[in-house]
């Protein structure tokens, strides 16, 4: 009897260790390296994504079907597949690719991602999160969207939010880069969630600045990817306190 | 404790040697893993692998004649699951769709060709085409008793239905049109339909109230149907509420599934003909079901119709003959809303047979006679007949509006008579075409075409198109021949033979008794003349 229980134990450690982003070789290793990393991060990187040429033209949505949607729009609404403000590119994440010391495991941020569907959008249209991070999914119009995603390495999930208010709170257990977001209800509303297995990420915003904070020292590869225009790498050496720069452009037609 | 019966025993313990079986003995589970999943591979090859692929990816060589696609099982992805959204299905749920199949696709159930273990060692085998399920075993979400269906609770079934924006999908009247439905795809951005909830036996996952609720529960994983149990759990609507749009659901279905009859009836009316195909007459009209298929024997094949049934109705009056067909077509073709569709099916079907339509035609239908009818066993071809035993037909358009009479000497063959004879009217009702034809028993021209004599079985089969799916030229879907019988007037005969009959018995009768008199009485003459 006893001999079983104490097999049983093992087992469950093991499937612990084998299912969880935990350390290399065991938990007892992580937990300590984890809070060495929140310590000794003192860098960041910071940068401005640009746009040069001519940004692609979105495409008008047909939201008539929508009525209570498309009353919060003066025109009519677009899908903001690329954003481009005075030659900044919004919605680009950007995140540390590699150079992270191998094996090291960061403490999931406690404040929830918040994506919210409003006017029949995704806002953000683009994010990031850590694998473990709770994204609060928030519903603020007063019509049925159902929030699905579409992973291949973690599992999905379909929600539906008949009401306005109501909020939502899922995670994903591996990193991925990107789960797409979609609602059927209104075929036009896309949005990405790039899942990471550490908190080193920012997404751009209207004037295309970013920064990434936390940073321990060291020489990384820092990816911005925009789910149309494709992504650009630069190795970025970050000091253990100050900040380092990354800036990146993107091209659209040349004509 | 009392004491086992014999009989008790034995049954005790061969419930023992099952739980026995069943339970988790350390180690076993690799064991019978490398048993079954050889078994359920080679099973798998045999009556799978073509749709579902050798690698279980889905992309078996037929599946692009099939929409919805065949499984992929590498992405553990399952519609039908007493799981909650996300989850992995249970090996019950798993066994449950290879035992049934899946209603309204081209999945059948496969109780009656494989054997229990095939099934069940199929089970193991799909399981490794993901690595998902190498994790915790998935539970299974709790699910209450439905509770008692009422008027009431159908009511406000509705009402919820209509709160909760069923309908943005399902359509109002539950016939899978609403507005989003023409722009629905699936996990692998396949367009995909909105059930027809007033098909019940076709619901995937069952049609009993409990098996709706938990599809509204668990949702259907790889399609837009979301699970609502967040929306249980916010309080935006409540369990009850959800019970109650399970039982509104069920509700739109007749209670049993239509059981297929090979003859239409067509009943005799002493009062008027139906005037339109909304006449409350046909309210109490029986209906007969004839299943449709696609038409996949003459080129161009369609492989994937909207229409999988009619409903017939026919009425007579002596002299002529009103037919009304009702069935489910969430489009009323053309429409621009149904554009996104039709291109997402054109690119998705297979186009072994051409090029697939990329304009939407009009919906079509046609109602089939043999042109000649005899008592001969042989039909025309069910397709149209050919030049040696034509078909007439009545042929209507949704463009147009028109139905034409036409003769036809093969699917795609047919030529309309220079005036028709019919009567018709059709309605379009959210999701759903009535139509009505009306002609005399006895056409103008009987060569041409043919007497519809009651009291006989009349070949009749029928062909069903929808524009907004690409279906032009012979793409549609069709039925084999049925029957159409009308019923016979009473004739005269009837009510004179047992009035005769019974004059006849009188008069015999009334001669034996005579008869038997006039006997009686020459024989008491004579033994009178004896004792005298």
């Amino acid at each position: 009897m006893k001999r079983i229980l104490i097999g049983g134990m093992v087992l469950s450690l093991g499937a612990c260790g084998g299912s969880e982003e935990a350390g290399p070789e065991g938990g007892d290793a992580a937990a300590p390296a984890a809070q060495a990393a929140q310590a000794a991060g003192g860098g960041s990187v910071t940068g401005v994504v640009d746009f040069t040429g001519t940004a692609p033209v979105n495409p008008t949505i047909d939201m008539s079907e929508e009525a209570v949607c498309q009353r919060k729009y003066a025109t009519a609404p677009t899908d903001p597949v690329v954003l481009v403000t005075d030659g900044k590119l919004a919605n680009v994440v950007v995140y540390v690719k590699s150079g992270l010391p191998a094996g090291q495991s960061f403490p999931v941020p406690s404040t929830p991602a918040v994506i919210d569907q409003e006017g029949c959008l995704y806002h953000p249209r683009a994010m990031a999160v850590m694998a473990g991070q709770t994204i609060q999914i928030k519903n603020s119009d007063a019509v049925l969207h159902n929030i699905k995603a579409v992973p291949t390495k973690n599992r999905g999930f379909n929600i539906s939010q008949p009401r306005a208010g109501m909020t939502t709170e899922r995670s994903f257990t591996t990193e991925e880069v990107t789960v797409p977001l979609e609602c059927s209800v209104h075929g036009w509303m896309h949005a990405n969630v790039a899942v990471l297995s550490h908190p080193f990420f920012a997404t751009t915003g209207p004037d295309g600045s970013f920064t990434i904070t936390g940073l321990p020292a060291g020489t990384y590869e820092i990816e911005a990817r925009h789910e149309e225009l494709g992504t650009r790498t630069m190795s970025v050496s970050v000091p253990a306190t100050g900040s380092a720069s990354a800036n990146f452009t993107f091209t659209g037609s040349t004509s | 404790m009392t004491a086992l019966r014999p009989a008790h025993r034995v049954a005790f313990g061969g419930l023992a040697l099952g739980l026995v079986y069943l339970l988790p003995i350390p180690g076993s589970g690799q064991l019978v893993y490398a048993q079954a999943a050889p078994r359920g591979k080679a099973t798998y090859d045999k009556w799978c692998a073509e749709c579902h692929g050798e690698n279980g990816a889905g992309d078996g060589s037929a599946a692009t004649s099939m929409l919805p696609r065949p499984r992929d099982f590498t992405k553990g992805v399952y519609q039908i699951r007493t799981t909650a959204s996300g989850e992995l299905p249970t090996d019950a749920d798993i066994r449950r769709v290879i035992d049934e199949g899946m209603p309204g696709t081209a999945m059948p159930g496969w109780t009656a060709r494989l054997t229990s273990r095939e099934r069940d060692d199929l089970v193991v085998y799909l399981k490794s085409f993901s690595q998902f399920f190498s994790g915790p075993a998935p539970a299974a979400i709790a699910i209450g008793r439905a509770p008692r269906t009422s008027d009431a609770a159908v009511a406000s079934g509705r009402e919820a239905y209509t709160a909760l924006e069923c309908a943005k999908c399902h359509g109002e009247q539950g016939h899978g049109d609403g507005p989003s439905a023409p722009t629905l795809t699936d996990d692998f951005d396949q367009p995909i339909r909105a059930a027809n909830l007033s098909a019940s036996w076709n619901f995937n996952g069952g049609s009993s109230v409990e098996q709706i609720y938990t599809r509204l529960r668990t949702g259907l994983d790889g399609t837009p149907m979301p699970s609502f149990t967040d929306a249980v759990d916010a309080n935006v609507v409540t369990d009850e509420q959800l019970w109650q749009v399970a039982q509104y659901v069920r509700s739109l279905s007749p209670r049993e599934a239509p059981r297929v009859r090979e003859v239409v009836r067509a009943a005799l009316t002493d009062g008027a003909l139906p005037a339109s195909p909304d006449d409350s007459t046909w309210n109490v009209v029986e209906r007969f079901w004839v299943p449709l298929v696609g038409q996949v024997i003459i080129k161009p094949r369609w492989f994937s119709p909207t229409i999988d049934g009619v409903w017939v109705q026919g009425i007579h009056d002596g002299r002529a003959l009103a037919l009304r067909l009702t069935w489910h077509d969430p489009s009323r073709s053309p429409d621009p809303a149904w554009n996104e569709w039709l291109e997402r099916v054109a690119a998705s079907m297979t186009t072994a047979d051409g090029p697939n339509p990329t304009e939407q035609g009009s919906d079509r239908f046609v109602v089939q006679f043999p042109e000649r009818i005899t008592d001969d066993a042989e039909q025309p071809y069910f397709l149209g007949g050919d030049s040696r035993r034509p078909v007439y037909a009545w042929r209507w358009r949704s463009d147009s509006g028109a139905v034409s009479e036409v003769r036809g000497t093969g699917l795609g063959q047919f030529t309309p008579y220079e005036s028709s004879s019919l009567t018709h009217a059709a309605v379009y009702d959210q999701g759903e075409w009535r139509l009505q034809i009306t002609r005399s028993l006895v056409p103008a021209d009987t060569t041409r075409a043919p007497v519809f004599a009651t009291g006989r079985a009349i070949p009749i089969a029928f062909f069903a198109a929808d524009g907004s799916n690409g279906e032009d030229d012979v793409r549609g879907s069709v039925s084999a021949w049925y029957a159409i019988f009308l019923d016979v007037p009473t004739p005269p005969r009837v009510y004179v033979a047992p009035a005769a009959a019974m004059l006849l018995t009188a008069g015999l009768g009334f001669m034996a008794v005579m008869r038997a008199q006039r006997r009686e009485r020459t024989s008491r003459r004579s033994t009178t003349e004896e004792t005298t």
